[in-house]
């Protein structure tokens, strides 16, 4: 090691760091932007087209107009819980994405124990909409507030049990190492991905995150009609804000994760990952994640434009009379299975 | 199995959650956490110094469909919350327990096969249990 690598080992980590948080925070409002535009292709309207070429300035015009309006807090609100909700689901969204891989070895910070910590720290979000729905002093605010954190615990439980399923088929918990399992090809011509070894899974892990997310068919803690937004009825102008970005920070997490779990990541589709990857395969890498999360997310907005909101009652009884015991029933196939050393998928030497 | 669980590299990774991690990863994911909360807080700053502040007991007023206000929101909440959080606790539990299971269950084999299952059945009872008494219904 030379004189300059000891003096500037901290700029590589460090400036890694800073580039993707500044992508996934820049990813937000255009985000915004496309949910709008398809929602308007979706329902044959027009959608956002007047600030801007194809209203492509929108987002900026509205993070002005959110910056600049005033900021109230309701009567009788408890009001340094309710100054902090908004942060507390945005920061643990943000940084749950740290260990997600968006190329060959390519993330934040690699633990050991990707997975875990990314479980462990999303969790956290629920405080978030708990404590905004309750120091608003807003009925409408408590119920949205007690049904998301009744709602989010609920799925995390499904959730969890699927994630087993991939951790035993891969066994490690190094998100590089599920994806590096997930190029090659398997009998029937599929490639290797989880979605195809455990499709079980797959569906409780999807349905499960729209739930985590409070995306449409399960924003019944938003429920504009009933609810008038539920936990964020009371809040205004960068707070609002605030909420907003973490809920869509989250999808971005989640579906990041999906893709790195059951679509294979960043590798390429039977192709072999190099050992050595040259600057290439990197950018090749990370544009095969964009494209996969891009697909996911465009399925996420699809999904929202399309089906209605479930009722309570039914929400709660998918999530614990159909999730947890297929997911339960899926662990013990997957054990049964492994144990037995049944595979039906034999992964085919290429 | 617990001799097998500790003694197995894959769980000693779990319980050395940061240990695992370079020294380069433990930095980058410091400058990352402050960078998004430096953010985050940044932003509930702008959000109390810009805009403008009229203050006006009605503006103020908690919204309730633009009648008057009838009592506070502070009243108690049907107890179904506080059984769901309840049964959260132990589901989440058992995947807690699952996760270094998830790991070394093919180095267990048979036996911890049976003793998993076991495990697992006593909780899916317990779901059984509570789905029967009616825990899982909302009306």
């Amino acid at each position: 090691m030379t004189t300059a690598d000891t003096i500037f080992w901290p700029v590589i980590p460090a400036l890694k760091a800073v580039v993707i948080l500044v992508v996934i925070l820049h990813i937000v409002p255009g985000l915004v932007y496309f949910e709008r535009r398809i929602s308007a292709w979706i329902q044959d309207r027009i959608g956002p087209n007047r600030v801007g070429p194809v209203g492509l300035l929108q987002p900026l015009a509205d993070v002005i107009k959110l910056a600049f309006k005033e900021d109230l807090t309701p009567q009788g609100a408890d009001k340094w819980i309710y100054r902090m909700a908004p942060f507390l689901v945005y920061a643990p969204a943000v940084i749950a994405f740290s260990v997600i891989p968006v190329g060959i070895d390519l993330q934040v910070a690699s633990f050991g124990v990707g997975v875990i910590f990314l479980l462990t720290i999303s969790s956290f979000s629920v405080y978030g909409l708990a404590f905004g729905g309750w120091a608003s002093n807003n009925k409408y605010s408590l119920l949205g507030g007690l049904r998301a954190s009744a709602q989010m615990i609920s799925y995390e439980v499904a959730m969890g049990l699927s994630i087993i399923a991939i951790l035993m088929t891969a066994q490690t918990v190094d998100l590089n190492e599920i994806v590096r399992q997930q190029w090659g090809a398997t009998t029937l011509g599929l490639v290797q991905w989880n979605l195809f070894q455990q499709p079980i899974a797959a569906v409780v892990f999807l349905v499960a995150a729209f739930a985590e997310t409070n995306r449409l068919p399960f924003d019944l803690p938003e429920c504009e009609a009933e609810l008038v937004g539920g936990f964020h009825t009371e809040y205004s102008g960068l707070k609002f804000a605030t909420f907003f970005m973490g809920e869509y920070i989250a999808m971005i997490t989640m579906s990041g994760l999906m893709v790195t779990m059951f679509l294979g990541g960043w590798s390429v589709p039977w192709i072999e990952i190099p050992t050595s990857p040259t600057f290439g395969d990197v950018a090749l890498s990370v544009f095969i994640f964009t494209v996969k999360l891009t697909v996911l997310l465009f399925f996420y907005i699809w999904v929202r434009w399309t089906l209605p909101r479930f009722r309570y009652d039914q929400l709660m009884n998918i999530g614990w009379k159909v999730f947890i015991p297929f997911s339960l029933l899926n662990l013990g196939l997957t054990a049964t299975s492994g144990v037995m050393g049944w595979n039906w998928l034999i992964p085919l030497p290429w | 199995m617990i001799d097998a669980l500790i003694g197995n590299a894959a769980s000693r990774e779990v319980i050395m959650l940061l240990a695992a991690g370079e020294s380069s990863d433990l930095l980058a994911i410091v400058v990352y956490a402050t960078l998004a909360i430096v953010v985050g807080l940044g932003m509930l700053f702008l959000s109390e110094v810009l805009g403008p502040r009229r203050k006006d007991s009605q503006k103020e007023s908690v919204y309730e469909c633009g009648v008057p206000l009838l009592d506070s929101a502070r009243e108690p909440f049907t107890v179904k919350f506080y059984l769901v959080a309840i049964l959260f606790i132990l589901f989440d539990i058992e995947t807690v327990f699952l996760l270094p299971y998830a790991v070394v269950y093919q180095q267990l084999g048979v036996i911890g096969l049976a003793e998993m299952g076991i495990f697992i059945f006593v909780l899916a009872g317990g779901l059984l249990y509570l789905w029967k008494r009616g825990a899982l219904e909302w009306d």
